[in-house]
């Protein structure tokens, strides 16, 4: 490529109207978030998001709580984190929430309203997965800060010391960011699906098997992995022991930083593949 | 700029299913109808204009515009689809504000433009209702005043008279006929064929894929010329009149009108006939009170042109 040729192209970028499209993108964020967190099809993924909460909330009613257990807490809510969370919660709760923003208006068959309006078809994919996003890095966010809370809640002055002046803050920071990254892996994972095939279920059964067995595969199969990217994010390690080890992942051990620049390159990835199908999406509501 | 509607060599296959074959067209402003049976390609023809679905070969343009450029397209560009299908949960004023809003336009202009078009369709009463709740011709006024809203300079009507009853057909009609003196290019599909006709300005013929015909109405009835045109002509001795053209071998058919003042006469050429109804009229054996084509509507170039079951003939 040559010098001009970029400067071309940087020209052309620059006559883009972005403020337009931000704006366009940031009405149809608007438009799905309400859709996503207002409607009674969400249902579930508020369940699938606090039930753990709900089940610390009982053991902090009714269990007693001292503070020589507290290590023991702080293990179960990593494997909470990892067992549930990344494997079952997130996993599912994208599922529903990204594979709806694009299918689901085509089994809806309202779809054809957005891609009638005038806003190029990359923006309205992105400003959809930016809703999705935004809706389950919230739902989930909030029900691990609940979980957090209430973990910690039944140990009093020791329980707050741990928070706010031991490696309890760090902990918290540690899997918000996971659960993001999560939330955003796998929703560009369903998005992509989703377009792809008219039912995605089965195809995110395939990746929720191929993300159990990735440990075993070799180094660069296990890069094509959400959660094999999570794994290093982890601030507590939960124990690979019987069944568990099916759900812990054990991968190549790689630096944070590596791990969620690997992470967001396969997002930017698949999210431009998304990009390339929505421009040549047709709507046929009679196939769906 | 480019001020029509153009298909170029446009094909598209389902598969192996044909949806529209070849189809070359340059649509000037204007209200357009286009005719054809269930399964001809109307839908698809509309659908590929609006970029719903792409051409298999061919370009389609629009003003000059292609969907490929969304931005600029849609704001030219208004379509009224025949699905019947809304998101869920919202109110027809929440549907039309958000339709507005993803435009990038301010609140309050979106706020006024809803207001407008919401009086266009008659429906401001109804707009703080959900849309599930509505009937069918609401449904379909909400769709209109959502195509209409952004003040399209093309708008595409698929089927835009089902479900409504005679008024609501009136007002629409009303409506078309306005937005077209505007200078607004509208094409529209229907099946009510004697309502769109009063106020297109042209027709286009499709069936099974294929184009068959397009033009102005009374110049595609013209060229049908194995079907001879029928006229009505209003006299005061439709018999002796009736006689006397077909003394001059000229008519193929003739029916007394119910009422008895009147004559439908047939001919295979009309220039000449029109010469010898004149010729009649000067010789005062007959009062000719009017005289109007019985047949030259879209519903008759219909009948001829596809046929009920819908084969070209």
């Amino acid at each position: 490529m040559t010098q001009q040729s970029i400067a071309d192209f940087g020209k052309t970028l620059a006559r883009q109207p972005w403020g337009l499209w931000g704006r366009q993108a940031s009405r149809i964020t608007r438009i799905e978030l309400r859709r996503n967190l207002l409607s009674w099809k969400a249902g579930w993924v508020y369940f699938l998001a606090f039930i753990p909460a709900v089940i610390i909330l009982i053991h902090l009613l009714f269990d007693a709580h001292q503070v020589s257990t507290m290590s023991e807490d702080t293990g179960i809510l990593a494997g909470i984190i990892q067992l549930y969370y990344i494997r079952l919660g997130v996993f599912f709760g994208c599922l529903g929430i990204f594979s709806r923003l694009i299918r689901g208006e085509m089994i809806e068959r309202s779809l054809h309203f957005y891609l009638l309006s005038p806003v190029r078809r990359e923006v309205l994919l992105l400003a959809k997965f930016a809703a999705g996003s935004i809706s389950a890095i919230g739902l989930f966010g909030v029900a691990i800060l609940a979980d957090f809370a209430l973990i910690y809640a039944g140990f009093g002055a020791a329980g707050r010391d741990y928070v706010f002046n031991g490696p309890g803050g760090g902990q918290l920071g540690a899997y918000l960011a996971i659960v993001a990254l999560g939330c955003l892996g796998y929703g560009a994972v369903f998005l992509l699906l989703s377009m792809v095939y008219r039912n995605p279920t089965p195809a995110a059964m395939l990746v929720l098997g191929w993300e159990t067995i990735n440990p075993v595969l070799p180094s660069l199969l296990q890069k094509l992995s959400v959660a094999s990217y999570l794994r290093p994010l982890m601030p507590v390690s939960v124990k690979a022991e019987g069944i568990f080890a099916l759900l812990t992942v054990q991968t190549e051990p790689v630096s944070v930083w590596t791990a969620s620049a690997g992470l967001l390159l396969l997002i930017a990835v698949v999210l431009v593949y998304s990009c390339y199908r929505i421009r040549t999406l047709e709507i046929r509501y009679t196939t769906e | 700029m480019n001020d029509r509607i153009i298909f170029d060599n446009v094909s598209k296959f389902y598969g192996e299913v044909l949806g529209v074959n070849r189809v070359s067209l340059s649509i000037p402003p204007g209200i357009t109808t286009l005719v054809g049976p269930n399964g001809s390609g109307k839908t698809t023809l509309m659908n590929l204009m609006t970029g719903l679905v792409q051409p298999s070969n061919g370009t389609v343009s629009v003003l000059g515009l292609t969907p490929s450029n969304a931005t600029e397209f849609f704001a030219a560009v208004g379509y009224c689809t025949q699905f019947d299908f809304f998101p869920r949960g919202l109110t027809g004023w929440q549907f039309l504000m958000d339709s507005l809003m993803i435009h990038g336009m301010d609140e309050s202009v979106a706020f006024q433009l809803a207001m407008e078009s919401l009086a266009r369709v008659q429906l401001g009463d109804a707009a703080g209702r959900k849309i599930a709740g509505y009937s069918k011709g609401m449904r379909q006024k909400i769709r209109l005043a959502q195509a209409i809203a952004h003040h399209p300079r093309v708008l595409v009507l698929d089927e835009p008279l089902n479900g409504l009853d005679p008024m609501a057909r009136a007002e629409f009609i009303a409506l078309f006929e306005e937005l077209g003196r505007q200078g607004m290019h509208i094409l529209i599909s229907s099946h009510i064929l004697d309502e769109v006709d009063r106020i297109s300005d042209r027709v286009i013929l499709i069936t099974g894929g294929y184009l068959i015909a397009e033009g102005n109405i009374h110049q595609v009835r013209q060229e049908v010329r194995e079907k001879p045109m029928q006229v009505l002509i209003r006299c005061d001795r439709p018999e002796l009149l009736a006689s006397r053209m077909f003394a001059i071998n000229h008519c193929v058919e003739a029916r007394l009108h119910a009422d008895g003042k009147g004559v439908f006469l047939r001919t295979a050429d009309i220039d000449e006939f029109y010469s010898m109804l004149n010729g009649i009229a000067a010789d005062g054996l007959v009062k000719i009170e009017a005289v109007a084509p019985a047949d030259d509507d879209a519903n008759a170039i219909y009948q001829y042109l596809i046929g009920s079951d819908g084969s070209a003939s």
